[in-house]
């Protein structure tokens, strides 16, 4: 226990320094005749000595510097914020409370002015220790940093165990009552320097993108896009709400069998373009039998159904999904880390819309970066790009044949079948006018 | 010093931090990268359809996936379902409240939803197996009018309310999953991009806000606007968003870059933007005014490049096909038009 200023000269550390005029206040709070009344006291089942209420702190500072009650509050916060004080109760509040609650002076070891500078080893250390005495004991916060820390500091993480395992049992020898203040003014040290993540932090040090690439995106996307919109390209053969001619959604129809090239380009824009038109995921599977690897597309499809799907089918598919893709043996087995197989199977017996996610990116990823590229040089895209349909407005030949015309009649019969009578008036006559468009050319090509 | 003017002089360093964050990765402006890039010519869009039929002034318009059917929401009363191709109504749903401020097609195609002043979210089912379009949902929960609603799938809806938060709902079970809460103004308009994950909010407090739905946390808060957002979009990329203001101006903001690119205005527009959607290439940004107009703007070089008229009272809605082929836009003068 520092007794005088002239012992803090010279104690700490063998360094001689002149106090600082906080540092000088707080070491005339702990004389023992002129300084805040101290007591042992008893917290939860130890007893802490040297314990002093924030009311005796208050009134101190009050007498002390002829001050009103909420100044000497203030400069009272200010202490426990720079941690010259630290509270044994609420610890992550750095205030003073102008009642009952206790507090400790902050061992000098700890002050701020020591200017140790404050290491992430050494608070890799700290987290560490806590982990080693009582796993889970980390808050949200502080296990974020620790993860954190640990990937970076991955190179010397046996070293931080190594030292955090010696503390812990160095800890351990102390008598316990010794312990316990020590792991307050530990703990209390590190609330200072290491406080808990706040929103606006967090928005500060949000991991952001350079304007440059940014843009550079946007303006890439728009270029690439340009001629597919049709604002501001014509579409062909027409676009059906200036010439009333819906020969362009006839040929762009969701399971026709030949595509037109400009559909087949989106394609090549990105992965997602790929899988978000139902003909080009057709196209995609092709390839993945060829290959041997169709159950990755397999599950994914599975995934999104079970994301978007009703609650009470969800139970069964993620059991489905389970026996198929993600058991043992499993007959559409997918390679996929030990880490996210984990955590997949584990949230797989309490399953929710989510629990699939982290294992769909890792499959989409895959896709993505492994079989898409080669996709688009494989022969199967290349034979569906020489197949795929040119459009040519001057051309006007009727290139849907009888069997894609059957083909929507029958669709078109089986949504009546399943909706109201509402509209088939409408849709009849519709089908007539269709009909009658693309044959009228026909029959005068004939003559 | 007092408590207060500390706490509020922190806060106000700490958002000169994030102003500063933001200005460090700026290392390029758009309209420097344009620069080189010619204005798109003059675009004309025709009327080429009018949907006729709503009594009264029409609030809200949603284009369906299938980019040919569509709802409209009208004070009369009425939601519509239109074939637009054929103006012909498939479906007219007769609503409990006539205060309806908003409307949304499910993507499946399978539902629609509305609501307005009764602070709730009425949801239809289309396919019922008898043929007549009945109330399945009733969300109710919000304190404030709903100022819209969008279908996350047929079992998920999010909805924004006056009473400044947004809300996920579960259809199935007619309650809450998650509120999301922040803005300190009603909230206006929302919109989601085609991963599903994230929504944007557009508010009375000037700001918009990018929200995660897994966590139910705001991620980014984009303010810069001098008044009410009431019309907010994602760009086609899902990596920038457009808002539009009372205060007369469109703005596009960067997600990746967490910041502002561009303000589309001119001194001759002295009128609240209402809506606002973006073709498909993201090159045109279609905005709906109270001068009754529509302006169509160059998204990247922020010019005026052509003027949808031919409403006779303010545009309220607009929106863009899936497929990029037809833009239809809704107003109080009870008529949707289809230009292309």
């Amino acid at each position: 226990m520092i007794k005088c200023v002239t012992d803090y000269n010279i104690k700490v550390k063998g360094q001689v320094h002149p106090p600082l005029t906080l540092e000088a206040v707080v070491l005339e709070m702990q004389d023992p005749k002129t300084g805040v009344k101290s007591q042992t006291q008893r917290l939860v089942i130890t007893t802490i000595p040297h314990a002093i209420t924030g009311e005796d702190i208050v009134e101190w500072i009050a007498n002390r510097f002829k001050v009103g009650a909420a100044e000497a509050r203030a400069m009272g916060t200010m202490m426990v914020a720079f941690g010259y004080i630290y509270p044994l109760q609420d610890h992550k509040r750095l205030i003073i409370k102008p009642d009952a609650s206790l507090y400790r002076f902050q061992t000098p070891y700890f002050w701020p002015a020591q200017q140790w500078p404050v290491e992430d080893t050494d608070y890799a250390i700290y987290l560490a220790k806590r982990n080693i005495r009582k796993k889970g004991m980390l808050e949200l916060h502080e296990q974020e940093q620790y993860n954190n820390l640990h990937k970076w500091m991955n190179h010397k993480w046996d070293f931080i165990v190594m030292q955090a395992k010696e503390q812990y049992r160095a800890g351990k020898e102390r008598k316990k009552p010794d312990r316990v203040v020590f792991d307050c003014q530990e703990r209390a040290y590190w609330v200072v320097h290491r406080p808990p993540i706040i929103f606006t932090q967090q928005c500060i040090m949000r991991p952001r993108v350079k304007s440059s690439v940014s843009i550079g995106a946007l303006v890439k996307y728009s270029t690439t896009y340009k001629q597919h919109d049709p604002f501001l390209y014509p579409c062909l053969p027409s676009n059906p709400w200036l010439t009333d001619d819906v020969t362009y959604w006839q040929l762009n129809m969701q399971n026709i069998e030949n595509p037109t090239k400009m559909r087949v380009e989106r394609w090549t824009f990105s992965f997602g373009e790929l899988l978000s038109d139902p003909r080009g995921r057709d196209d995609f599977r092709l390839f993945l039998k060829k290959e041997f690897s169709g159950e990755n597309l397999a599950f994914w499809e599975a995934c999104e159904d079970l994301k978007w799907g009703t609650a009470a089918t969800m139970k069964e598919k993620a059991q489905q999904i389970y026996k198929t893709f993600l058991a043992r043996g499993a007959p559409r087995w997918i390679n996929i880390d030990g880490k996210t197989m984990e955590i997949t199977v584990k949230g797989l017996s309490h399953p929710h819309r989510y629990v699939l996610d982290a294992a769909q990116t890792h499959i989409y990823m895959l896709m993505k970066k492994d079989s898409y590229g080669r996709y688009l040089k494989s022969p199967v895209f290349k034979e569906t790009q020489k197949k795929a349909l040119e459009q040519n407005a001057k051309k006007r030949r009727p290139s849907l044949s009888p069997i894609i015309l059957r083909q929507q009649e029958e669709e078109q019969k089986a949504k009546l079948a399943a909706s109201g009578p509402v509209d088939i008036t409408q849709v009849m006559s519709k089908l007539f006018s269709i009909k009658k468009k693309i044959l009228s050319p026909l029959k005068i090509n004939l003559k | 010093m007092g408590e207060m003017e500390q706490l509020r002089k922190e806060a106000e360093s700490l958002k000169d931090e994030i102003t500063a964050a933001r200005k460090a990765v700026q290392d390029a402006t758009l309209q420097d990268t344009v620069s080189g890039t010619v204005v798109v010519s003059r675009v004309q869009l025709k009327t080429r359809k009018t949907l006729r039929g709503h009594l009264a002034k029409i609030y809200a318009m949603h284009w369906s996936t299938d980019s040919k059917l569509c709802v409209s929401a009208s004070q009369d009363g009425k939601l519509i379902v239109w074939d637009s191709y054929t103006t012909n109504k498939v479906n007219a749903i007769p609503l409990k409240s006539s205060w309806v401020m908003t409307c949304s097609y499910a993507p499946s195609g399978n539902m629609v939803a509305c609501g307005g002043l009764d602070n709730m979210c009425s949801i239809y089912n289309l396919k019922a197996k008898d043929g007549n379009v009945k109330v399945m949902r009733e969300l109710a929960a919000h304190t404030g009018y709903l100022s819209c609603c969008r279908f996350l799938s047929d079992a998920e809806i999010i909805t924004s309310s006056g009473d400044c938060t947004c809300v996920l709902w579960d259809i199935e079970t007619g309650t809450q999953k998650t509120v999301f809460a922040g803005h300190t103004g009603d909230c206006m308009s929302l919109a989601v991009p085609l991963d599903f994950k994230t929504f944007i909010s557009g508010a009375c407090d000037f700001t918009a806000k990018l929200w995660d739905i897994r966590e139910g946390q705001c991620r980014q808060t984009f303010s810069g606007h001098e008044s009410d957002i009431n019309a907010i979009a994602f760009f086609p990329n899902g990596n920038a968003v457009i808002t539009g203001s009372d205060d007369a101006t469109c703005k596009l903001y960067d997600l990746r870059a967490d910041q502002e690119l561009i303000t589309y205005q001119d001194s001759s527009i002295m009128c609240g933007v209402t809506s606002i959607a973006p073709s498909l290439s993201g090159r045109l940004i279609l905005a709906g005014y109270d001068d009754f107009n529509c302006n169509i703007w160059d998204s990247l070089k922020a010019e005026r490049v052509g003027v949808l008229a031919g409403h006779d009272n303010r545009v309220s809605c607009i929106g863009v096909t899936a497929d990029g082929m037809a833009c239809c836009t809704g107003s109080w003068d009870s008529f949707l038009k289809i230009w292309n």
